[in-house]
């Protein structure tokens, strides 16, 4: 480091760090704390130490199918994933790569359909859900949410195609590749850093996404986040129970996102330093 | 195999036309250098050439067959690229042979050819490494390993040297005129750098704004430049150009002297002036001159010459080495 800083600073700096870290990690880590206690532990107040019972977990369990809304929320995902990348990945070499005077135009119009706030087209997908029969369907929430989530993917791998040199696929096509070669052997290669970090993001963003799959679904196609949901409102305020269910919501998540988080952190900073 | 032939070839992109049209013959197993500053579109001519860019009008032959829509993988030519262009992913074994794999070749036979662009080229240890654990010296050597195995009709070179430094660039140099002495291929390479475009062309096409400025050999430009660009470009440190009085004694609008033809004297001479900065290189000595004129002149003094700044200098140009320039800048 080419700046002297001191040993009092670093230790309170990482001490800061720690407690900026906390913070923001704690109201997960108090849904965890929680989910061990009985209910009555849960109404009584701040506590730190429960009583490491797995009551709420099995009366969740035993009262509703965990199971079900998890496989929702598994195909829902990876579903609406697979099918924004097979829509993206050529929409975003055909901009990074053959780009025209309005690509950028075109680029920052797909982003602003993300500035809309959802509740504007609520009506509107909610009439067309009811009419075809996409409501409480798998298929509709993978359909909704790939449209929900495609400008952040198309724009994601548009930036990182552009950091892909056209020198690189020029040589290609001076080393006799056809199209179809250059993108087998010497696009996609490179580019697969970058469609996994998309991917991961994208998985996330769907699994976590509550405002349409709570008012698209009721049972057969509720994901977690609409089982969550549930235990909020008709049982009362079951905080123990309430807590079990969000970390069983969470939990593949979070797994998820700790095994990649190398992948991801490169995603979302992908351009920012060169 | 190797000769290329431009016919009036125009590039223009929009409005802005880069390459006002063009017309030049290159021979088989030429070594032929486009030199020229920067944005006078040696470049793209040399992508129209490899068929990276379409031409706006006019016609490409390579060996006598019109090449004009051709594709890049048609044209039977190898190209390197400033950025070395490595495929990243690929171990060094697998880049140089990609154009054999795209050309379906027999793997054994891919095998011996890229065996044998290794040992010329001292790769042999590196083949399974990948390009980001090799220098940009190697990486280079990969890139033109990667243009020798197809054994093109014609190489052509776009800048190769300069992401090198100093010393790796004139070895790199020697390397590829050797290249060239083996392979007897048909070479085109583009730089800025007149002393590249000096020491490795058989011919040497200078360029200014699209337009060609004049096409000889490094001897040839340099004995006789056509007109005061092409006199100014080549030779280091540049031709010095005296206007007004002094040109006209000789009868000329303007007069040219190279650095290394003035005769320095302390005592008497042409043109009187004053020493500026002095550079003692040991072998020649650089003189930064500010004649009485008004005219500033750089004049090269083989070995050790001691004068200082501030001191009173006497030039005189060596007899027959005076270039005369018209007003239009034409030699006269």
């Amino acid at each position: 480091m080419a700046r002297a800083v001191s040993r009092n600073t670093r230790i309170g700096w990482t001490i800061a760090a720690w407690f900026v870290a906390l913070l923001i990690f704690f109201p997960i880590l108090y849904a965890i704390i929680t989910s061990f206690k009985t209910e009555q532990e849960a109404i009584a107040g701040f506590d730190l130490i429960p009583s490491f019972t797995l009551e709420s977990y099995r009366e969740v369990q035993s009262q509703f199918n965990y199971f079900r809304p998890f496989m929702n929320s598994v195909v829902i995902a990876l579903g609406s994933t697979v099918l924004a990348l097979i829509v993206a990945v050529p929409a975003a070499w055909a901009m990074a790569f053959s780009p025209t005077k309005r690509t950028k135009d075109i680029l920052m119009w797909m982003l602003s359909t993300k500035m809309m706030p959802a509740v504007a087209v609520l009506v509107p997908i909610y009439l067309i859900f009811l009419k075809t029969g996409l409501m409480d369907t798998r298929i509709g929430l993978v359909l909704v949410l790939m449209l929900m989530n495609l400008p952040i993917v198309v724009w994601m791998l548009y930036t990182y195609f552009r950091e892909i040199p056209g020198e690189i696929l020029e040589a290609a096509r001076m080393d006799g590749a056809t199209l179809g070669q250059e993108i087998v052997h010497v696009l996609t290669p490179m580019a697969v850093p970058g469609i996994a970090s998309t991917l991961l993001l994208n998985v996330i963003l769907a699994w976590n996404e509550s405002f349409w799959t709570i008012q698209l679904t009721t049972t057969n196609a509720a994901p977690l986040s609409a089982f969550i949901a549930s235990f909020s409102s008709p049982q009362g305020l079951f905080w123990a129970k309430l807590s079990a269910a969000s970390v069983m919501a969470i939990a593949p998540i979070l797994i998820m996102g700790w095994f990649s988080q190398k992948q991801l952190v490169r995603g979302l900073t992908f351009g920012a330093v060169k | 195999m190797g000769s290329i032939t431009l016919k009036n070839v125009r590039k223009a992109f929009g409005d802005v036309e880069v390459i006002p049209g063009v017309d030049l013959n290159i021979n088989e197993g030429e070594f032929v250098v486009f030199v020229g500053p920067s944005g006078c579109g040696k470049s793209t001519l040399l992508r129209l050439i490899a068929g990276l860019e379409d031409v706006t009008s006019g016609t490409i032959e390579i060996d006598g067959s019109d090449v004009t829509d051709a594709g890049p993988a048609k044209r039977g030519l190898a190209m390197v690229f400033q950025s070395y262009a490595l495929y990243p992913h690929m171990s060094v074994k697998k880049n140089i042979a990609f154009p054999l794999k795209m050309a379906k070749m027999p793997e054994a036979e891919q095998e011996k050819r890229v065996a044998h662009a290794a040992k010329i080229l001292n790769l042999d240890s590196y083949l399974e490494r990948k390009p980001g654990q090799l220098s940009g010296g190697q990486r280079q050597r990969v890139a033109i390993g990667r243009a020798i195995v197809r054994e093109p009709a014609a190489f052509l070179f776009d800048e190769p040297l300069s992401n090198l430094d100093a010393a790796l660039r004139v070895n790199m140099r020697v390397e590829i005129s050797e290249l060239h002495n083996n392979l007897k291929t048909t070479m085109i390479y583009v730089t800025h750098d007149q002393v590249e475009a000096m020491t490795m062309a058989d011919k040497i096409v200078v360029l200014r704004a699209g337009h060609v400025e004049q096409v000889g050999s490094p001897m040839e430009l340099y004995a006789k430049p056509a007109n005061k660009f092409v006199a100014g470009f080549i030779g280091s440190p540049n031709m010095n150009f005296i206007e007004g009085e002094g040109a006209a004694k000789h009868g000329a609008h303007t007069i040219g002297v190279r650095p290394e033809h003035w005769s320095l004297s302390t005592s008497e001479g042409e043109f009187p002036g004053t020493v500026g900065v002095a550079e003692h290189l040991g072998s020649d000595t650089f003189l930064h001159i500010d004649l009485d004129n008004g005219t500033h002149v750089i004049a090269r003094a083989e070995g050790e010459f001691a004068v200082h700044h501030g001191d009173r200098i006497f030039l005189t140009p060596q007899e027959g080495r005076i270039y005369k320039f018209g007003k239009d800048g034409l030699a006269a």
